[in-house]
């Protein structure tokens, strides 16, 4: 990844190598393991590994990072849009399912935050400086 | 007309078409976000699918033809998932002090998302495949699905399911736990992970980086939790 004088690599696409040689080591790693973890979660554990042990490695993927990361959001339509193909199963039991993930989500969003909060007041584990909500 | 109906069936064979619609519908999408002032309410996520979703249904364009186009959008799901190292490392400080509240979070948020989606459920009558394909829709899209067919349930009713979850989780998430007076962001941003992966990832990011950070934390942890929590519960059921 160490861009040298005679030969070099332009920074954008190697840090698109890196970013899929990562992804690509996580996913051998999760089916050679037989483990319950995606490979990209994988990837991202040991990128963020990357990162401490080379500032390098950061400089040189950070844009590419920032990228794809400033819209997540587009990411999930193509799959997203396959509720199309779902459509008579969602008008048979919709009302049901709706309500299931509706109270479910917003229950587990609501116990998850509310017990985190609770332990880090009990363990003495104060929010950092600026990780206060600003508003 | 016959040559225009020529030339949309030849291009509609093709991703060109598809990706152009994806694009087009996330760009409406993002301008309607940012011209509400970032509602939660105008997901963008959301937005887009009903744009895209309605593009289908009045050409009459079955969704496997999409696909084929817009998987190339898709892919790039597993290397943005790579890249939350980048929040990750940002905020490595503040997790690694966390780790107490972020196990009870975990056990807490994971538990309650599969065990309230089952019993609302059953009590309204589901059954059978669909329990199945409920179980695990606060896992991470790739991860769910595993687990569904595993279940015995339906992967694309999971996929479609898993993706309602994160678009309810990122419109309410916000004023729901502003509500509630929490305002600590590293306990938003994880319980948001938790519970609604990555769309309720990317609505973190919106707001706050160490949210973010927390909330792809909490995907990566509860993606690995479901798998064991999700039998275990639905086995309570059948």
């Amino acid at each position: 990844m160490v861009p040298t004088r005679s030969l070099t690599m332009p920074p954008l696409l190697a840090a698109i190598l890196t970013i899929f040689l990562f992804q690509l080591g996580g996913e051998v790693l999760s089916r050679l393991a037989h483990l319950p973890i995606p490979g990209p979660v994988i990837g991202m554990v040991a990128l963020a590994a990357g990162f401490v042990a080379s500032p390098r490695l950061l400089e040189l993927v950070r844009p590419v990072a920032q990228v794809l990361l400033g819209h997540l959001s587009l990411l999930f339509v193509p799959a997203g849009v396959g509720i199309v193909s779902q459509l008579d199963v969602l008008r048979d039991q919709g009302l049901a399912l709706g309500a299931a993930l509706v109270v479910s989500t917003l229950l587990a969003i609501a116990v998850g935050a509310v017990v985190f909060e609770l332990v880090a007041r009990a363990t003495g584990n104060r929010p950092p400086e600026g990780a206060e909500r600003q508003k | 007309m016959i040559e225009a109906a020529q030339i949309w069936s030849y291009l509609t064979q093709g991703p060109l078409v598809w990706l152009a619609v994806t694009l087009t519908a996330y760009l409406i999408a993002d301008w309607c976000f940012r011209a509400t002032g970032r509602a939660p309410w105008s997901n963008p996520v959301m937005v887009s699918i009903l744009i895209v979703g309605s593009v289908l249904l009045a050409t009459g364009t079955p969704y496997r033809t999409y696909f084929e186009g817009a998987q190339f959008v898709h892919f790039l799901l597993g290397p943005a998932t790579v890249c939350l190292a980048l929040p990750l490392y940002t905020n490595l400080g503040h997790v690694r002090r966390a780790a107490l509240p972020m196990i009870a979070g975990l056990l807490a948020g994971s538990v309650t998302a599969v065990a309230s989606a089952l019993a609302v459920a059953y009590a309204l009558g589901v059954r059978g495949n669909v329990l199945a394909s409920l179980a695990p829709k606060s896992a991470t899209a790739p991860v769910a699905i595993g687990i569904s067919e595993r279940l015995g349930g339906e992967p694309t009713l999971t996929a479609a399911l898993v993706l309602l979850t994160g678009i309810i989780g990122a419109i309410c998430v916000t004023p729901m736990l502003n509500a509630l007076g929490l305002r600590d962001w590293r306990a938003r941003g994880f319980a948001t992970g938790v519970a609604a992966h990555g769309v309720g990832t990317a609505r973190a990011l919106q707001v706050n980086e160490t949210a973010g950070a927390f909330a792809g934390i909490g995907m990566a942890l509860n993606a690995v939790l479901t798998g064991i929590i999700a039998p275990l519960v639905l086995h309570l059921f059948q």
